[in-house]
Formats: C-alpha cells, structure tokens, sequence
C-alpha cells in the first residue's frame, strides 16, 4: 500500500496573534463587548482572544463609518475610490498564503481550498469591483447613480474572508461606508483584512469590522443610521432581520440557505458527474448554502452512478486541514457537529439507507464522515432541511418533468444542477429550475463577474456582476 | 467479428458486428473536457513527500520502458541502454531495475541478448510505427519479426485515419491479428491520443483496444505532440477501472511521450491509485514510456535520501 | 333625462379570467367625489384573495413560459381594446376621480400609452438586464432576468386608472401574474379594466383584480405562501410595517413605492427590475 505522508502547511505562516481587536474608524482598539475565544475546530484548542463589541462600539462605528460617508467616502471620484480597492486585492494577493493558512486554521476548511479558492477569489472579487468605481454610470442604473450610505453587513462562518470581500468590495466600489461583522466562530481573516485595509491607507472610518455574536449583529441591522444591510446567513435568522427592517425602509438584501438539486441525467458525462457530485456536496465540507445536497438521478442509471459515487467517496481524504493533502476538513463547530448528527440520525430514522465513508476520522477535533442516503424521499426532514455537512440525499426520478417538479419542491432556490450530454435539455432544465444559479455540467462555480443569489426563501438580491451593484446603489 | 476473449454477454454483443460495435462505442458516457481536466489538475496538487515520495520514486523507477526510438539508433546505444535498465545507478545497487526496454524491431536480438534472464521485458514497437501507414501483411509481419527477435511486449499503434473516419471493425480486427501474432508476447496498444484529439475519442479507442485483447492501452508513440497528458491518461485509467468492474480482468496503462520529471511521474502514480485503484500500482499494470525520466528520478532519489540536491554529473547518461 | 332607463352594471370581482362575485357575498357602496351613489362594489374576502392566489399561480407557468414577443403582443392589445372604450373609462375616471373631462381624457391617453411602453419591454428587459459574465476559466456564464412569480399589488389609492395599469403592466410584462386590490374608494375603473383584460388576450389568471378593503384583504396576501412578492403602493401608512413583517416570513420581495409616486411621467425600470430574478447559468466549454 502507498501511503501519503503527511504533507501539513506550517501553521507558522498564519502569523497566530494571542489577542485580535476590532478595527474602529482606521484603530485597532479593545471591544466593550465580552471576548470571545476562538477555536481550531480540527483540535478543539484555543487559538487567540478576540475583543467583540456592545451596542455602544456598534454605535461609534457606525458614526465612524457616517463620518467618513460624509466627509470623505461619498464626495471622492470614483476614480480615486477605485485605486483604494485595486490597493486591497494586490495586498491579499501578497499576503495570501498567510491568509490561506489562517482561514484553515480558524474555520476548519481544508488549506487547498482556502489557497486555491477562498483567498484567491477574495481578491478578485475586490480587483472586479474597483473597475466599477468609476463606471457606474455604465452599469445601467442611469447616468450617475448614488451610494446608499453606510452599510451594515454581517457574514457567516463558511467563508469568512470571502464573504467579506462578497460585501465589502461592491459597497466601496459603490460609494457606500461599511460596518461589518464576521461570525463570532470566524473572526480571525477578517480582522487581518482589517489590518490590510489599513495599510492600504484606506480613509479612517469607511470600513469598520467589529467582531461579535449575534447580539451585536442584530444592533448592526437595526441600528437607525444604516441605510443598507446586507446579510449572508440562515434563512431563520433572514427572516427576522427582514422583520426587524419593516418599515423602516433601508434596503435590504439577504443569501440565505438551500436546499439546491443535483440533477443527474442517463446520457451524463458519468465520471465528471461523480465529480460534480462530489465537489457539490463535499466541498467545504458541505458547509456551503448553495451546496447539491440532493442528488436527483435518473432511475435507469442510480445503481451504477452510486457504485461509482461510493468509490469515488472513498477516495476522500478527512483530517488535518492543514494537510494539502486533506479533501474535507473539520465541520466548523460543535454546535454545527449535532446539528449535522442529529439530522443524519433523522434520516435513519425515518427509513433512509445510510453509507458512511471507510475513510478513518482523527481522534479529536470536530469531523464527520462523508456520508449518502439513499432511499430517500421528499416528505423526509434530510431532503427539506438544509444540513449544511457532509451529507448527501440521493433521490430518483424518471422524466425530466419530474425531475423538475422534485427540484422545485423546496421553498429555497439558491442553486441547482444539471448533468446531461444534451445541450436542448439543459437550456430545457435551466429554465424550469427555480434557482438563481445554474451549473449545468459542473458545479460550485464561483466569480466576481457572474451574480449569484436565490429565489424564495434563500434570499433576494444578487452579489456579483452588474446586477449585484444594484444592491449597494440608491435605485 | 471474432472476440479474443470470452467476453460478458453485453460486451460480446458490444463486438458482434461493425454496427454493434459503433453503437457500444457510442453508447459510452461521454467526457467533459472541462470536468476531466479540472479533476486532474486537482489530483496534481497533491502533496507527496519523504516515505511515501521515496516509494513513489522507485515504484516509478520499476513501471518505466526504457525507450530509445530515434532513426540514429545503433547497437552500441541499444547495449548502453540495457545496461542503464539493469543497474539505473551503478553506486546504488538497491534501485529496482526498470520493468522493459523498448526498442525498434531490429533492435530487439541485441537488447534481448543483453538482457536475457534479468526479468527486464524486452519491448519492440510494430505495425509499421509510428504513423501504422501500410498493409495489414507488412504489419502482422513486423510484429511476427519483432516476437521472433524476442520481444515479449509488443507496442503496436491503430489505424488513427480508420479510427477517425469511424472505421471502428477495421481498427479492431487489425488489432485482433496483431494479438494474434504476438503469440506469448503481451500486447500494447497506442491510440496516438494526440491525433485522436477529443477526450470522448480516447475513451472510445481505449475500449475498443480492450474489446479487441490489447494488454495495455498506451497513449502516444511519442512523435505526435500532445503526448501523454495528466487528463488524457485519467480517461484511459477510468476505462481500465470500468473494464476490471464488468469483467473482473486488470488490463494495464501506460502513459507515453513527455514525462520527463520525477514530479510528473509521481502526478501520474497519484491519478493510478485515485482513478484507477492501489492494484494499478503495480509494474504489471501500468509503465511510464519514457527515456530521460529515468535519469530525474534517480537523481530525486539521491537527493531524497542523501538529504541535499544532487546534480545531473552524478547520474549517468545513456 | 333621456327617455330611457339606463342598464347600470354590476361590478363584482375578476379571478381566474372569471367574474365572480365575493364569496363572502358582501358588497360596498361606491360613491362620486361629491358623495353621490355610483354603484355597488363586491368586498372582496381573504378567501377571494386565497383564490386568487390560486389562480394567479396556475397561470404563472404558461405566462412566464410565453415567448416576450407574445407578452408583448398581448400587452399591446390591451392598449388596443382599451383605446376602443376610451369615452366609457373617461366618464368613469372623472366620476370616480372628480376631475374634469379634460383631466379625464389626459389621463385615459396615459394610461393607454402607458400600455404601449410596457408592451415594448418585453422582448428587451433580457438584453438590457441581461448579461453575459466573462467569468475566469472555461466555463460560458450568462445571467437572465426570470419572472419572481405570482405578486400581491395593492393599487394605489387615488389614481384609479392610470396608477393601477402604472402597477399592473410592469408585473406582468416580465411574465409575473398577480392579485391586485383595487382603490378601495375608486375601484370602478379598475373592474372596467378587467373586462379589458378579458377580451384583450390576456389569459384568466395572470391578473385577478379584487376591490373591497385593503386594509382587511392585504395582511392575507402579505402572509400568503405562496405569494412571491408583495408591492405596497396602495397600502395604508398605518399598515406597511405590519405588512412586510407578515412579508419576511416567506421572503418576499416587497417593493415599497416613493411617497406620492408621480404616475403622469414617463416610468423607469425600478417597477420591472422589482418583480425580476436574476438566474446565472454557467456550463463548460470544451470539445
């Protein structure tokens, strides 16, 4: 048998500081809020402290944040806003294999994905968006389109850099000053983004991110001198932040959770399928809102495609995500480690057929194996609840048309995809399925250039592209 | 069409005729460039180090065919050849010797007499390498000169014009005969994946040399660029894998033309043991079909053992 | 006086292409600026409301899956028909409305032009919110505005005519249905309207038009499920909070209208752009 060796990124690079604060109108300074502790979720120790805010720091980075639309942000061309962004991606760009190695180590993600897709996206996401800083007149929203204000964003723990850079980016390129909060498990790339943003000499005040849990997430939203909220979370708490909002008439945008099919025609290009499916459900260890949690196969080939995916399962690597070698790393927490248990046992329960990945799991830390149910039908809470892990829902079905009505059967509509060597097909699928993004022949694909957002409960407004300006524009 | 082999049922059907055989071939799951191609650039990124990259190295070093196919081939550089095969490097008598020289036809007696009872196969190419323009005679002859000569492999190379005007019994049966004619001798065949162009092409070729009896389904002759690549070896590795599912037979892959680093060489063992599967790892059932390769991987090996850089000065040359 | 006795009609709801009259069989008395009797309205229900719901989701697939040339077709019949019974929607915007003939007619005009500039969106709101996305790698990307679905409008409260085609037709040019309640005091015309529809090749369903109490008929839609998106021009100020709240616990897209939404001047693409999602589809490109 052939081995690999361990193969680990040294956790050195990360630059692991004990104590991180919050970054209030261009200072580091200590939060009045309780600290929070952060954790390696691949070994459960702690990996620094971190100052978090009250509502009244909320309160000053706000008026920080005001101060500096005011004053500064809001009156400099697009032109020279633009610099400021293009100033921002070069330096993550150089810094991007510490931030890789820090992602990993604070989120639990395997170091091959926060080095080839989480850091590097983040920098094209701001590289896109400083060209549209003096363009918005181009963008289609008339002739010269105005910033909202401040802009108060909160993000989630599955791609804490890359979120950021999803929010930040368009409402500087915008126009618009920012107060953000990384999720309380996450903080850490955030607040070396911070540090970037601060180097890059960026005006004091125009962005503002001030770690915290939930608490403080909700005085970000609710508080009366933002103008615009934007947030990347569970449909739950979407729902109460968009409550919370009526009447109050910001402007609002939400990417929520999903529930996306997979669907898996009998003349697909199989073994790219499998890798579809795999990528769709494993990658970031389905701790991905738009992730192919359903599989839907064609019944004629389900047995064969199943054998093949279970192979290819196999073949995944668990463990050390600091080990480039490691294809799926820790689930982020332990809370999320029994949300994920729990559903999967439901899914035993209610009569679906469970397969579990040979592969060994470390002794410690937060990990789940990759795991498949088959049998599964839609009326069972593991093909209507987002699990957000590790597990895969296989379902069958015999005509397109019924293809379409099972993957429409959810009140999400983030993503969904098609397998098929038939290019009439897909078009066919593409337009049927509910869904703001469709892969067809692929999956998981992501770009500052292509919009993405959901139907129905997963959310409104799109972040990317043109369209995704509209978000942080007064139209 | 005569099977070689006793086939499946679904198989042995897939070889009952011209039409039955296109509409197999046809019939197969196509391939996304995109989706393979991504799939082995992601394999390529795996990280293989110390132990595990000293087993690699010579693993590596016991699937090559040492190959020298140039019109300027002599004897003496055939002998040189066959003693780099035995003793890849004369200081270090613990480095495995390689599994096969391969060599023209009429370069086989020397390197067979040079190498007889060291277990290294003796490799000829045949069928009228490396375009396989000419008479069916011409290359059954070849391949029987070569077998004669004491060559126990053969690499033959298909019909790629009669493979690409979807002449797909002549392909076939031409492959047939030449298994046939090799006797004991085991059959390579080479799709010439560069000239076949699509990946959807190599997947169908590589079924249709297996159908046919081919022992190992071999990219390139190496004189058509692109050689062997990363992703086209991917397809050939799932078609020996789907092979080996239906009818329990392990057929081999060797990827052909262009390997030259130890690097490469240990990307191509990662996709066997990922795609393929840990039994593929084995020189039974995969070789690398190079000539400069050998001399990286040797020096690899001194570095990793040795525990600093060594240089192409202490590796020799042949 | 003439010497004859008018036929005076009945106005009762439009759902589903059908004119039912409420369920609950509740009507209202509707009067002229000056308080005199015009007629009596149907007051509409939450289970009219549900119903419509219904209907305007089962004509959502056939509508959205037209072809923008068609829409637009229909749409432009719409101003057709409506020009065809331009005297009749005069008298009863003047009534309604209390405005002089003069006004009435201007108003007639705009809202039959408004048809027309709709009915050229169609087959344009893809290419012009469309796009292609050079995304990077090998993968072709395009984005394509769909229709949300089926959409709550509640119609403004004083622009009896215009400001309701101002609502309706941006709907359903991108191939939304919706359920409208009318003007709760002016709901005349907006009946008078639906028969338009109806003869206009607009299919039943893709506009159900209710008149009664928004107040009383609006929270329903707003909590509605199975309503996509919910437009508050017409809403009491009292109300609106209350009415997205309900709005957020299915997401729905609300769309919360300028105060004193001018409905006379030329409309920009906010209304359309309201009740669109943007797909994005991405598939490889390789041999």
């Amino acid at each position: 048998m052939w081995e690999y060796a361990p193969a680990p990124e040294s956790r050195d690079i990360a630059n692991l500081k004990p104590n991180y604060r919050m970054f209030v109108d261009g200072k580091f300074v200590e939060g009045s809020g309780e600290p929070l502790k952060t954790i390696n979720p691949a070994t459960e120790e702690v990996l620094a402290e971190v100052s978090t805010a009250s509502a009244s720091d909320v309160d000053t980075a706000v008026k920080a944040a005001r101060r500096a639309y005011d004053r500064v942000w809001s009156k400099m061309p697009g032109s020279e806003r633009a610099k400021y962004i293009y100033r921002i991606a070069r330096q993550i760009q150089e810094r991007a294999r510490e931030l890789a190695v820090l992602e990993s180590l604070d989120n639990g993600k395997p170091i091959k994905e926060s080095r080839d897709v989480d850091v590097p996206t983040a920098a094209a996401h701001f590289f896109y968006h400083a060209g549209w800083a003096d363009k918005l007149g181009y963008a289609g929203y008339g002739p010269d389109p105005k910033p909202l204000g401040v802009a108060g964003q909160v993000i989630p723990w599955n791609f804490p850099l890359l979120m950021a850079a999803w929010k930040i980016a368009p409402a500087l390129a915008c126009g618009n000053t920012v107060v953000l909060k990384p999720a309380e498990t996450t903080p850490l790339t955030a607040l070396v983004l911070a540090e970037i943003i601060q180097q890059c000499d960026l005006p004091p005040g125009v962005v503002n991110i001030i770690p915290g849990a939930g608490d403080v997430g909700a005085a970000i939203t609710e508080h009366g001198d933002v103008n615009k909220v934007a947030f990347t979370g569970s449909t739950e708490v979407g729902k109460i932040i968009q409550g919370k909002l009526a009447g109050t008439g910001k402007k609002l945008t939400l990417e929520l959770g999903g529930k996306a099919a997979n669907v898996v025609f009998d003349d697909a290009p199989l073994d790219q399928a499998v890798e579809g499916i795999v990528n769709g459900i494993f990658f970031n260890q389905g701790h991905v809102c738009c992730a192919g949690s359903r599989l839907l196969v064609q019944e004629s080939i389900a047995d064969e495609l199943l054998a093949k995916l279970q192979t290819r399962i196999n073949t995944l690597r668990v463990g050390d995500p600091l080990d480039k070698n490691t294809d799926v790393g820790a689930i982020n927490s332990r809370e999320q480690l029994v949300k994920i248990k729990e559903l999967t046992e439901s899914g035993e329960a209610e009569g679906a057929q469970r397969w579990t990945s040979s592969c060994p799991l470390p002794d410690k830390g937060f990990f789940f194996a990759p795991t498949v149910f088959s049998n599964v039908s839609q009326a069972m809470r593991i093909a209507r609840e987002e699990i957000f892990g590790p597990v895969l829902s296989v379902l069958t079905f015999r005509t397109p048309e019924e293809a379409v009505a099972k993957a429409n059967n959810t009140p999400y509509g983030l993503s969904a995809g098609v397998w098929t060597e038939k290019g009439s097909r897909i078009l066919w699928m593409a337009q049927r399925m509910r869904a703001g993004v469709v892969w067809s022949n692929t999956f998981n694909r992501f770009d500052p250039a292509a919009p993405f957002g959901g139907y129905q409960e997963s959310g409104f407004g799109r972040e990317g592209g043109r369209t995704g300006l509209e978000a942080y524009l007064d139209v | 069409m005569a099977a070689p082999t006793t086939l499946p049922s679904a198989l042995a059907d897939a070889v009952r005729d011209e039409s039955s055989l296109r509409r197999f071939l046809h019939g197969l799951p196509g391939v996304d460039q995109v989706g393979v191609e991504q799939r082995a650039a992601g394999l390529g990124t795996r990280s293989i180090k110390k132990a595990s990259k000293l087993h690699a190295i010579d693993l590596a070093i016991s699937m090559v065919d040492l190959t020298t196919l140039e019109g300027a081939d002599t004897h003496g550089k055939v002998r040189s050849l066959a003693a780099k095969a035995k003793r890849p490097d004369p200081e270090r008598p613990d480095v495995p010797k390689v599994a096969a020289v391969c060599v023209y036809p009429d370069m086989v007696r020397t390197a067979a007499d040079e190498l007889q009872g060291t277990g290294i196969n003796i490799a000829s190419v045949a069928t009228a390498f490396p375009s396989g323009r000419s008479t069916m005679d011409i290359k059954l002859a070849d391949t029987r000169f070569a077998v004669e000569q004491g060559a126990t492999e053969v690499d033959m190379v298909i019909d790629r014009g009669a493979f690409l005007s979807g002449r797909y019994g002549e392909v076939f049966e031409e492959i047939v005969k030449v298994k046939q004619a090799c006797g004991d001798a085991h059959l390579k065949v080479i799709l010439e994946t560069g000239e076949l162009v699509t990946y959807d092409n190599v997947r169908r070729a590589s079924w249709l040399a297996l159908l046919a009896g081919g022992d190992f389904i071999k990219t390139s002759t190496g004189k058509v660029q692109p050689a062997a690549t990363l992703p086209v070896t991917h397809v050939m590795l799932q078609a020996v894998r789907d092979w080996k599912n239906q009818t329990g037979e392990l057929r081999g892959v060797k990827p052909a033309g262009g390997i030259r680093t130890t690097k490469d060489a240990i990307k191509y063992l990662v996709a066997v043991h990922e795609v393929a599967g840990p039994e593929w790892l084995d020189p039974h059932l995969f070789r690398f079909g190079a000539s400069t390769l050998l001399n990286d991987l040797l020096m690899q090996r001194r570095t990793q053992l040795d525990g600093h850089y060594s240089g192409p000065d202490y590796v020799t040359v042949d | 006086m003439s010497d004859r006795v008018t036929v005076a009609k009945t106005y009762k709801l439009y759902i589903g292409g059908a004119f039912p009259r409420s369920e609950s069989g509740r009507s209202y008395p509707v009067s002229d600026s000056k308080g005199g009797f015009l007629a009596n309205a149907a007051q509409g229900s939450r289970k009219d409301a549900r119903d419509a719901v219904t209907a305007a989701r089962k004509a959502f697939g056939s509508w959205s899956g037209a072809t923008a040339y068609n829409r637009g077709q229909v749409l432009y019949r719409v101003a057709e028909v409506l020009e065809g019974r331009r005297e009749q929607f005069i008298t009863e915007v003047a009534q309604s409305e209390g405005v002089q003939l003069k006004k009435a007619q201007s108003v007639v005009d705009a809202a039959i032009d408004r048809w027309v500039w709709y009915a050229g969106w169609t087959d344009k709101i893809a290419a012009v919110l469309g796009s292609s996305n050079p995304v990077a790698g090998p993968y072709f990307s395009f984005s394509t505005p769909e229709p949300t679905g089926v959409v709550a409008v509640l119609a403004p409260q004083q622009s009896s005519l215009l400001g309701l085609v101002s609502v309706i037709a941006p709907v359903i040019a991108s191939g939304n249905t919706c359920v409208v309640i009318t003007s709760q005091d002016r709901p005349l015309p907006a009946i008078t309207l639906s028969e338009v529809l109806a003869t206009s090749d607009v299919p039943g369903g893709v506009v159900n038009i209710i008149t009664g109490r928004t107040a009383e008929i609006a929270p329903w839609l707003a909590s509605h499920a199975d309503v996509n998106a919910l437009d508050l021009t017409g809403s009491p100020e009292s109300l609106r909070a209350d009415l997205e709240r309900s709005a957020a616990g299915t997401v729905k897209r609300v769309l919360r209208n300028k105060v004193n939404e001018d409905f006379t001047v030329t409309p920009d693409l906010s209304r359309i752009r309201a009740y669109l999602e943007t797909k994005t589809v991405w598939h490889p490109t390789g041999v």
